[in-house]
């Protein structure tokens, strides 16, 4: 993408970040030779967050991005890759299509994938595919996650955070925040748009409740997927027969064919009820662990715009993606060739202090704006202006709700979703005074 | 300032829309960006230079005018 944006002379000056290098792709010869000499060893992954820090990311990840953003990796199969750390070649790479997506193509960062390449992306699995197939799935449902469509959903996702706050009243003190409010709040909305019938709901939340568990191996998360995907797929022909005011509805009039459509639908509801969900926990944690940030929100809630963009960042619980070279990519100097895998550290990148003055500090009065949280490129997040409108009800009407809500257990008590493709909580025990 | 689109690079995420909705619009059916005005005043600039910046696929072209064609758009 930077190498289309660099036409100065033109007097076009194309968008680009300050922060970037003007131009990423530029090939730097000295320095590539120079580099090329002090290639530093393959490192792994680093995976495991200090005890005591469950926000921040693996902390050798700050260290080796200020020695070298993009850098050589060793993956568990043996493959010699990448590790991008840096905001600016994070997004680099996001947005460039020499490098795919294809899941075939990649190689898994972390231990507990196969030997060699992913099996291929199932049908309707928008993440592990590249244009021309994304782009038609994309262009089929972009219309259906437009900002204005889902600000529209503001007064529905009100009333079910308004419902959900009235039934922890009633339960507590005590309750599992994750239970009573981060999960169901996200899946009633994905739910009901998608167009899963009330009777369906509990079957569907069950094999997503596979997805996130933590016993769970690689192979019952496919087999909930697809369980997932099976259920939906059930739902088509009633709603190619009788359709009603929903997405899954909308999507039977256009070329999809059944299989894609469920695919599609599993797909969806997966993504809608693990990422939101994890936010919700996660950021009431981090909030409840930083009480001036929870202060200032009480205090104002006209920052949950911008408190909403600094949790994202701050938080980045979809903390890892993967990218395979279609071809040899020269980039930061270093050249990557075709057929590696390149894992891209969103949560690194978003901690960039090149691009976030003080960036391992909770700030809502900060603007986040341009963080990487929902990827970047043309696999940016489809759903997340659905994401933002939930959360920015959510946040404010929770912490408006409980003035003194707090941690009832010790805060290393909080059982996390280590070593998770999604971070965040698996129960978040909290309390309040009642009046 | 003047801006164009490429709407067959856009991919409808809608940061355009989300930052700058005076500038930027997203069509009802295929969500894809929908340019309100190609030209905008003095005070909707910044906006529209934050917007584009951000865009995750490249979809627009910033062209400044004579005697600001060399501020560089970007997230400020």
């Amino acid at each position: 993408m930077q190498h289309e944006q660099s036409a100065p002379s033109s007097g076009q000056s194309a968008p680009s970040e300050p922060s970037a290098p003007s131009d990423l792709s530029a090939p730097a010869t000295e320095q590539t030779a120079h580099q090329a000499a002090a290639q530093p060893e393959p490192v792994t992954l680093p995976l495991t967050r200090a005890a005591g820090c469950p926000f921040d990311p693996p902390a050798e990840l700050a260290e080796l991005r200020e020695q070298q953003p993009l850098r050589p990796m060793r993956y568990p199969d043996g493959h010699v890759g990448w590790l991008a750390t840096g905001h600016a070649v994070t997004r680099a790479i996001a947005a460039d299509p020499r490098f795919s997506s294809r899941y075939e193509l990649l190689r898994l960062p972390v231990p507990g994938g196969p030997s060699g390449p992913l099996p291929p992306a199932p049908i309707g699995d928008l993440t592990g595919i590249d244009a021309p197939e994304h782009t038609r799935y994309r262009r089929l449902l972009a219309g259906k996650f437009t900002v204005r469509r889902m600000r529209l959903l503001t007064e529905r996702v009100e009333q079910i955070t308004a419902d959900h706050l009235d039934a922890m009243e009633r339960q507590g003190p005590v309750v599992d925040l994750v239970q009573a409010f981060a999960h169901p709040v996200p899946a009633l909305m994905i739910c009901e748009l998608l167009g899963v019938p009330q009777s369906d709901r509990a079957g569907f939340q069950e094999h997503a409740a596979m997805l996130s568990s933590p016993d769970a191996g690689l192979e019952e998360q496919m087999a909930a997927l697809t369980a997932l995907t099976e259920c939906v797929g059930e739902l088509v022909p009633a709603k190619r027969a009788h359709p009603t005011d929903d997405l899954l509805s909308d999507l039977t009039t256009t070329d999809l064919t059944d299989d894609e459509l469920a695919g599609i639908g599993g797909f969806l509801l997966a993504a809608g009820l693990d990422t939101t969900a994890n936010m919700l926990g996660l950021g009431t944690f981090a909030l409840l662990s930083h009480p001036e940030q929870a202060a200032a929100l009480r205090a104002d809630p006209g920052l949950a715009d911008q408190a909403v963009e600094e949790l994202l960042r701050y938080l980045s619980i979809a903390h890892t993606g993967i990218r395979a070279a279609l071809e040899d990519v020269e980039l930061d100097g270093q050249l990557i060739k075709a057929g590696d895998t390149v894992t891209v550290s969103v949560s690194a990148a978003n901690r960039d202090p090149l691009k976030f003055p003080d960036p391992d500090t909770l700030d809502l009065q900060r603007k986040a704006t341009g963080h990487l949280a929902f990827g970047h490129g043309a696999h940016q997040c489809l759903g997340q202006q659905l994401a933002r409108v939930e959360m920015r009800v959510a946040f404010p009407a929770l912490f408006g709700r409980f003035p003194t809500l707090r941690l009832a257990v010790p805060p290393e008590d909080v059982p996390l979703r280590d070593a998770m493709n999604i971070h965040g909580v698996h129960q978040l025990p909290v309390t309040w005074d009642k009046e | 300032m003047h801006l164009s689109i490429d709407r067959d690079r856009c991919i409808g995420a809608g940061m355009c829309a989300l930052t700058a909705p005076e500038v930027f619009d997203q069509d009802a059916e295929d969500g894809l960006v929908v340019l309100r005005t190609a030209e905008p005043p003095p005070g909707l600039r910044a906006g529209a230079r934050l917007a584009a910046g951000l865009c995750p696929a490249a979809a627009f072209t910033v062209i400044e005018q004579e005697g600001a064609g060399s501020s560089p758009p970007g997230e400020q």
